[in-house]
């Protein structure tokens, strides 16, 4: 598999604390790649690094080969990169089909239009983005009186809605109730095998994490101690004994058994 | 140059930056604590003098000379501080939580408050107090004289920085606010009285702030424009020291005292431009002064600030049109008085429309906004009198210079956000006035420029009226337009969230410029129409006062609406033009509806229907026993 | 819990939102007087949420919470902490711009029913690397440091119960260690403690029971085995 997205030895430090060490990854059109760790060991510095909040003090990260490294987000999703946010954004005051429909009409670069009337622009398009996550029926509520999980649906409808090729994803089933969180996994990895779309995702829930990912990065101290298939990351001695401990072992094992029955594993 | 001349001007300045840093240091304690811009802070200066001047005449005729000036000024201190706890209790507690408009626009309303209250109680007249026993005389510097009080100044500032330092950093008191000014919740979940702190912390910045009105009586009376001169003046100090820090307050202020002592040598007509250029190449550099930490303050204007937006209803069409042409038969109706009142809320009715495109739509807190309007005044004026075009041409001109203005600046501004935007706008504005104020040769200085009267065809006051609610009525709807259009989305996405408006490819800041440009424009549209309205402008047409109406008006008719705005300046300048000749006291008026609105109505006129208006759908469901 | 103590801390359906996203659903536990109990559970399982939600730091509706068989609910944080409960958050909140000496400061308030307050000097044995930077800036000193810097400040308002969230979290093994002897010295003292953990081994070596949090909810209560175990499924 040729490499879409990819960080080559990325680094930051904040004063004297080194965030993220050299950090290096590939992710293949298709691919769910999750990046997971305890608290503080660079996963939100590193995803701000790849998603352009954040400069990088030494490495590059790649695009089809084209050196992306410290663009704007803006410029990130002209080039076909979407994503979502741990705590859901969203426009508040539009409709859940305006929402999507911003989109669209930034990647048709519209947003500088100042005559024509945006209400009916790209409403097709968008209704149809908001049929994919289930949510064609709220397209005319306000946003701001959906259930949080729904928030989530939508706010995964504005991040597809461009045709992006990568898509990030911040912790992705924050805030969601247990059922929730696996629809919405699964939703995300059918729609990423459909358009093969590379997908990073952080993840506090090893359940999510071992379920669905196809490959796993383990950050610790801001530097990758594991990668690999959720098998080999879950028998790994230094990942359980950094992070995964008992628990987290148990969990991802049982995640593991079940996608086992559900779908005969990975592709 | 004289290097004595210039020692003795470095004195001179010197002596003036302890003055600015004795109010400026409460403003920003405060602030550091309380997280509220206290607008009413130079009041509290202002109070000071006029309390010092008055009590120090009765203090040193009973207690001899040098224990009653000196006790009258700490009487007045102390009194200001008591009057600041008042002012904690009574308000500021009320407002903690909300968006630092509001804290802004509240706390301005008690300056206008004050001003009105010392109007009433004292008068107009300016008071003159004694000069401080034994400080009198003059000391020789480089065979110059150089007056003994001003030396006493020069040592104050040093002297009350070292105090504060003490208290801060020995007392239990002190030690508090400055953990509360790092981390105010968690001081509270370790069982320190937020209140009490708070309202001791109130009663150190206002007693500051009093001290440093009362020493100011020996050089100069107290009157009654002392508090936007010196508040204006504490929130550049403040800004380029970095909000809530003492020393960095004081080391702004040194900065900007000696500036101004040395820059009046230099530009003359300009040295208030000197100052805040200052502040704003500080911002843009150290976007949170020099001293300051880097943490966002004020989160915009908040929920009762934004604008959503709903296709009309038929109704609502209709009533639309059917105030179109009521405006159209006004002249029918009213006298030639009741059309010049009604060509002026017209006028208003855009100034306060272009605001809502950059608070309500655009969600930035924009203090400034008599910048545009001034700016499209004084050009429009200039056009007519230096270059002799037609008003016809002049009024084109007026938008472009203003927009032209806004561009500039604003791509300043919107580098900023929360409360540093709206200080930086605030300062804008004040630029502005210190040119046409200070450049006496071009702008007319304080007595402006006289005799811009429309073109012959459009003298009549009814044949204007028509001219102004065509193109301010068209600009109007243009701007309703924009808000419709794409643009307006996307500005308005930029609010909601810009993280999510960044991430879908919308270039925030851009948005935000373009559409500050834009409001620019339609308010200098505004202003060279109020030129040829009086035939004569000066600089209020750019004062702080202007900007403050503005936002009234914004806030008064409701800013989640698109119609809010046009209403808000039709009930406001119904009101002022009402209560006007009634009572000379119509900045009391304005404040108390400033803060009944602030405190009662935060969505305004209009919300407040939209709010009925929801409630009677939900009941109407409610009944059909439907889903909400 | 032993029969016939009074709980120090009952919560009992204990809700809380931020916004729109439920962190918190039908929460109840108990805390009797000298008790150290573990609240367990992964990072986003709403441990902080329940202390701060005890705290009245975030908003929440329980059908009970009373501390000292006191009603807290909607009390004001400070009169909260003034009955006698401590916090030290997650995130440390030193005021790293104060010294040491005046972190404590900050944090003292007197103790009530006569009991010996908790001085400097006293915490200061209790912590002797804190002894050595008393006139240091907060901000000078290391993350474990801070930590005890921390408690020490939350024991200086003499607290009956103190609530401890994750204590060990991003500390060298060494510091967890001295962690674990300041959370047993706090019992000695009668302190109670509610300690979140994500770390088994930690919570094991000071705790005497533990309640299991998972998304939100209440999943386990018991031993520690037991609710780790509970936990894993």
């Amino acid at each position: 598999m040729s490499a879409l997205l990819e960080a080559r030895g990325l680094s930051k430090r904040f004063g004297g604390v080194v965030a993220a060490d050299a950090v290096s990854f590939s992710l293949a059109p298709g691919e769910m790649l999750a990046m997971i760790g305890p608290n503080g060991a660079g996963k939100s510095t590193t995803f701000a690094m790849v998603g352009g909040q954040l400069a990088p003090d030494s490495g590059r990260v790649l695009l089809d080969g084209a050196d992306v490294t410290g663009l704007s987000p803006a410029a990130l999703f002209r080039r076909g990169i979407g994503r979502t946010f741990q705590v859901a954004q969203t426009f508040a005051t539009m409709t859940v089909c305006e929402n999507v429909q911003m989109a669209l009409l930034s990647a048709a670069g519209e947003v500088f239009g100042l005559w024509r009337t945006a209400r009916a622009r790209h409403r097709e398009a968008a209704l149809e983005a908001l049929a994919r996550v289930g949510m064609a029926q709220a397209a005319d509520r306000p946003t701001a009186t959906l259930a949080y999980g729904d928030v989530k649906r939508v706010e995964l409808a504005i991040a597809l809605a461009a045709r992006p090729r990568v898509l990030l994803m911040d912790e992705p089933t924050a805030g969601m109730a247990a059922q929730e969180r696996a629809e919405l996994m699964a939703l995300v990895r059918t729609i990423a095998r459909e358009r093969a779309i590379g997908v990073l995702f952080t993840e506090h829930d090893m359940g999510a994490v071992f379920a669905h990912a196809d490959r796993i990065l383990v950050l610790v101290r801001g530097e990758i101690v594991a990668a690999g298939a959720p098998e080999a990351v879950r028998e790994d001695a230094r990942v359980r004994a950094a992070y995964l401990g008992e628990t987290g072992a148990r969990t991802a094992a049982q995640a593991l058994d079940a996608r086992e029955t559900h779908d005969g594993g990975r592709p | 140059m004289d290097p004595a001349f210039l020692v003795i001007q470095g004195l001179n300045g010197l002596a003036s930056a302890s003055s600015l840093f004795l109010i400026a240091s409460g403003l920003t304690l405060v602030f550091g604590v309380t997280r509220i811009v206290n607008f009413a802070h130079g009041s509290l200066t202002m109070l000071g003098a006029y309390a010092a001047a008055l009590l120090a005449p009765l203090a040193m005729a009973s207690l001899g000379k040098p224990l009653g000036f000196w006790t009258a000024i700490a009487v007045a201190a102390i009194a200001v501080g008591l009057l600041g706890v008042l002012i904690e209790i009574v308000l500021l507690r009320r407002i903690y939580r909300a968006p630092e408009l509001f804290q802004l626009l509240a706390t301005f309303a008690l300056v206008l408050i004050i001003q009105d209250l010392v109007i009433l109680t004292i008068g107009p007249q300016d008071v003159l107090g004694p000069r401080a026993p034994g400080l009198t005389g003059f000391v020789e510097i480089f065979g110059r004289r150089f007056p003994l009080y001003e030396l006493f100044l020069i040592a104050v500032g040093p002297i009350v920085l070292g105090l504060l330092w003490l208290l801060l950093t020995r007392t239990r008191f002190g030690i508090l606010v400055r953990a509360a000014t790092q981390d105010r919740e968690m001081v509270g979940a370790l069982g320190v009285d937020q209140a009490r702190l708070f309202t001791g912390t109130l009663f150190l910045g206002a007693f500051l702030a009093g001290l440093g009105g009362a020493l100011q009586i020996p050089r100069a009376p107290a009157n009654t424009e002392m508090d936007l001169a010196l508040i204006a003046e504490a929130f550049v100090v403040t800004v380029i020291g970095g909000m809530g820090s003492v020393t960095g307050a004081f080391l702004a202020a040194i900065l900007i005292g000696v500036l101004q002592a040395y820059g009046i040598l230099i530009f003359p007509e300009i040295t208030l431009v000197v100052v805040f250029l200052l502040m704003a190449i500080v911002l843009v550099v150290r976007p949170y002064g020099l001293l300051g930490k880097p943490e966002p303050i004020g989160a915009g204007p908040g929920a009762a600030f934004a604008l959503t937006l709903r296709p009309w209803t038929g109704v609502e069409n209709a009533l639309a049109i059917l105030g179109i042409l009521a405006l159209a038969a006004a002249p029918l109706l009213l006298d030639a008085y009741g059309v010049t009142v009604a060509t002026e809320a017209v006028i208003l009715a855009l100034v306060a429309f272009s605001l809502h495109l950059i608070i309500g739509v655009g969600g930035l807190v924009s203090f400034g906004h008599a910048a545009w309007f001034g700016l499209g005044a004084y050009g429009a004026a200039l056009a007519v009198k230096s270059l002799s075009i037609p008003m016809e041409a002049a009024l084109a001109l007026a938008p472009l210079v203003a927009g032209l203005g806004a561009a500039l600046f604003g791509a300043f501004v919107v580098r900023l956000s929360g409360i540093y935007l709206a200080m930086l706008t605030l300062a804008v504005a004040q630029i502005l006035y210190a040119v046409a104020f200070q450049w006496v040769e071009v702008t007319g200085g304080d007595n402006g420029i006289v005799g811009v009267w429309p073109a012959d065809w459009a003298s009549g006051r009814i044949v204007y009226f028509y001219l102004v609610l065509a193109l301010a009525g068209a600009a109007i709807l243009a701007l309703r337009r924009i808000m419709y259009a794409p643009f307006g989305y996307a500005l308005r996405a930029a609010r909601d969230s810009a993280l999510r408006a960044e991430a879908i490819g919308i270039a925030v800041r851009r948005t935000r410029w373009l559409a500050f440009a834009l409001s620019g424009a339609a308010a200098g549209l505004a202003g060279g129409l109020w030129t040829f309205l009086k035939g004569a402008i000066d600089p209020t047409v750019l004062s702080i006062p202007v900007s403050v109406d503005a936002l009234a008006m914004l806030l008064l008719g409701g800013a989640q609406t698109v119609i809010g705005p046009i209403v808000g300046a039709g009930l406001l300048h119904m009101m002022e033009d009402q209560t006007m000749p009634l009572t000379d006291y119509w900045r009391l008026v304005l404040g108390l509806v400033l803060l009944a609105i602030v405190l009662l109505a935060p969505r305004g006129v209009v919300g407040a229907i939209e709010a009925l208006r929801e409630a009677r759908r939900d009941e109407t469901r409610a009944a059909k026993g439907a889903p909400p | 819990m032993s029969a016939g103590t009074t709980p120090l801390l009952v919560v009992e359906g204990l809700d809380a939102a931020y916004g729109r996203a439920r962190v918190l659903f039908d929460v109840s536990l108990e805390i009797a007087a000298g008790e150290v109990v573990a609240l367990m559970g992964r990072n986003g399982a709403g441990k902080s949420t329940t202390l701060k939600a005890v705290l009245g730091l975030v908003p929440a509706k329980a059908r009970r919470l009373t501390f000292l068989d006191r009603s807290i609910a909607g009390l004001a944080p400070h009169r909260i902490a003034r009955l006698g409960l401590g916090w030290v958050p997650e995130e440390r909140r030193i005021f790293t711009e104060l010294t040491v000496a005046e972190n404590l400061e900050v944090g003292r308030r007197p103790a009530p029913d006569g009991r010996a307050p908790w001085t400097p000097e006293r915490l200061f044995a209790l912590f002797p690397n804190l002894a050595e930077m008393r006139g240091r800036r907060a901000d000078a000193m290391s993350g474990g440091e801070q930590q005890m810097l921390a408690i020490a400040r939350t024991l200086m308002g003499n607290p009956s119960l103190v609530l401890l969230d994750e204590p060990s979290e991003g500390l060298a093994p060494v510091i967890v260690e001295q962690m674990a002897d300041a959370v047993r010295a706090m019992k000695q003292e009668g302190i109670a403690v509610l300690l979140s953990e994500q770390t088994a081994a930690f919570a094991a070596a000071v705790s005497d029971r533990a309640y299991g949090l998972a998304r939100g909810e209440i999943r386990a209560s018991g031993t520690l085995d037991a609710v780790s175990a509970a936990l894993a499924v």
